[in-house]
């Protein structure tokens, strides 16, 4: 093992599999479907302005009660 | 267990500082251990007096917003200070008399420069990824930062890192890596305080409420976890004792220039690039109220700039001892990084698309797209300056330092000064800012700077680079190197002009924000958070 075994597998193995992911990543974000979740992501910094969402946990006791 | 643990360690830290102000071997390390001597021993006092105290509470259900505001305070005091150390020197090299004989050795060029460099990058740029990071991950995770105080000791640490590094520079504690210049125990501090942040970012992600992690994130992430690589690798080094700031590098040579080239360039990358367009991808959405052109474009701008950036140090070392494949791998690469830039600067831009008359009224959104546009100004010109053929022209001149200030002032100063603006009122409570006309004013007179600036520079890089290439009929060089400094005068003059011009307006933002909070009223109904 020394550097130039390192070279060969660098620009042959993981330069196809760096280059794969990030065609994968792309191939991703165009996946069927995709358009929905990714205008419920965009719009995420119109939430939650002033303070954190409650936790489940708390929120259905105070459900019960409003009922 | 932790609150008898913390007074025996911050005794032990004040006994170790004591015990190394004494055996100092170098001025820098005698005054950074009085420092870390005076920091510690009144921790220990002040922690001692609170052992009993019943430790309060925090309120789960409200953001941690004290740390931020404190973040907004520092960003915008260290500014002041990177700016005014900038124009300072600026004037030092257009006025070399200004390098006073009494200050020699601690308030000439060479010791101010990486004052002013890291001042701005570090102290300005540094407090407000930080305090924008805080305030980005809990408003879009929907949950309280992780760790509790763990965030207000990351606060405090990089500013004890900030004075530590400062203080270093002046007196000679520097390992001459540029933008990595403070010494080796300071390099650890970071690096602990550095982790203490990833681990606060991090928390707050795993506990979101949310279940998709918004693209700003995915920016800051890259940059928290990037840098932290970058600064470990590129701080690798061995004391030379224990009691002295100096120490040895491991690398050397050609490996150690390429090793930081490598970090100088992806500090640029990703501590100037990747997170501020985590605040881009945040603040300008809101600035417009409305979300991002693109998400997926924002997604491929991630991952195409994660993947092209790291390779394009060498072309900071072109015609030299590295190898030529390292070299075209690096211009290639730089060049290739054009294509996401300017993605990502679409995506900024775009977002205002039907809320443009918003630039006609608003004067912080007019400050976002100013910098969205430097910042495709300066990512193309810099990949155009990483060609080998332009490099042999540009390089070793002050296009570079226009290149960089464009960048710099216009990409990195503009946005943050935007994201100022947006977060002091809300952050105070407040129900506006309090004069819009002063960020009138602030916006041109930064503008006309940064041109003034960028221009002069582009003309005096030029020439000097025409300059020095200059040959005769009998192949001789025709202009010393002092001809160049002689031409060169007028342009510093105007440089420095550019320089104060920014300053202003800077000053006139920290008066605008001093004001917002002293004298507007705040918003009603709402609990405004005591400071």
């Amino acid at each position: 093992m020394n550097y130039h075994i390192l070279r060969e597998i660098a620009d042959s193995w993981v330069l196809l599999l760096l280059f794969a992911f990030f065609i994968g990543c792309v191939i991703w974000a165009f996946r069927p479907g995709s358009r929905e979740t990714h205008r419920d992501t965009s719009n995420i910094p119109f939430r939650n302005e002033d303070r954190p969402a409650p936790d489940k946990r708390e929120e259905l006791p105070a459900q019960e009660t409003r009922s | 267990m932790w609150i008898y643990l913390k007074p025996a360690l911050l005794g032990l830290i004040t006994l170790f500082a004591a015990l190394a102000a004494n055996f100092a071997r170098d001025l820098s390390y005698q005054v950074h251990a009085i420092i870390i001597l005076a920091v510690a021993g009144a921790l220990f006092v002040w922690s001692v007096r609170r052992i009993d105290e019943p430790a309060p509470v925090p309120d789960q259900t409200a953001y941690m917003d004290d740390v931020i505001r404190a973040g907004v305070i520092a960003t915008a005091f260290w500014g002041a200070v990177g700016f005014l150390a900038g124009t300072w020197i600026a004037f030092q090299l257009a006025f070399p008399q200004l390098n006073f004989e009494f200050l020699q050795g601690i308030g000439n060029f060479g010791r101010l420069r990486p004052l002013h460099t890291s001042a701005v990058i570090f102290a300005f740029g540094g407090n407000a990824l930080i305090c924008t990071s805080f305030y980005i991950v809990q408003r879009t995770s929907a949950a309280r930062l992780w760790g509790g105080n763990l965030a207000w000791f990351v606060f405090w640490g990089y500013q004890l890192f900030i004075v530590l590094a400062a203080t270093g520079y002046l007196l000679g504690g520097t390992q001459s890596k540029e933008y990595a210049e403070p010494e080796w125990y300071v390099d650890l501090w970071l690096t602990l305080v550095w982790v203490a942040y990833l681990a606060v970012f991090l928390g707050t992600l795993i506990k979101r409420k949310e279940p998709h992690i918004y693209v700003a994130n995915w920016f800051l992430l890259s940059f928290i976890v990037t840098v932290a690589m970058l600064h470990v690798v590129n701080n690798l080094s061995i004391p030379v004792s224990i009691w002295g700031s100096k120490s040895v590098q491991v690398f050397a040579g050609v490996q150690d220039a390429m090793t930081q080239w490598w970090y100088g360039h992806n500090a640029v990358g990703f501590f100037l690039t990747a997170g501020f367009l985590g605040m881009m991808y945040y603040f300008v959405p809101k600035q417009a109220e409305r979300p991002v052109y693109s998400y997926k474009l924002s997604i491929i701008h991630f991952w195409a700039l994660i993947f092209l950036y790291i390779w394009a140090g060498p072309h900071h070392l072109h015609y030299t001892a590295l190898p030529d494949w390292a070299s075209t791998l690096g211009m290639v690469f730089s060049v290739i990084l054009w294509m996401p830039s300017w993605g990502g600067m679409i995506n900024g831009l775009m977002t205002l698309s039907g809320a443009w008359d918003k630039l006609r009224t608003d004067p912080v959104i007019r400050m976002m797209v100013v910098s969205i546009g430097f910042y495709g100004m300066s990512t193309f010109e810099g990949p155009m300056m990483s060609i080998r053929a332009v490099n042999s022209l540009s390089h070793y001149t002050d296009w570079t330092i226009g290149h960089v200030h464009s960048g710099a002032l216009g990409w990195n100063g503009m946005i943050t000064f935007g994201c100022l603006y947006f977060l002091v009122p809300r952050l105070w409570n407040r129900e506006r800012l309090y004069s819009l006309s002063l960020v009138n004013w602030h916006f041109w007179l930064a503008t006309i700077g940064i041109v003034l600036y960028a221009a002069s520079m582009w003309v005096t890089g030029i020439m000097e680079g025409l300059m020095w290439r200059e040959v005769d009929a009998q192949g001789f060089l025709v202009n010393s190197f002092a001809d160049t400094v002689a031409a060169k005068f007028p342009m510093y003059v105007v440089r420095a002009l550019g320089g104060v011009l920014f300053l202003a307006g800077a000053l006139i933002m920290c008066y605008n924000l001093w004001m917002t909070v002293k004298a507007q009223p705040a918003k009603a109904a709402v609990m405004a958070p005591a400071e």
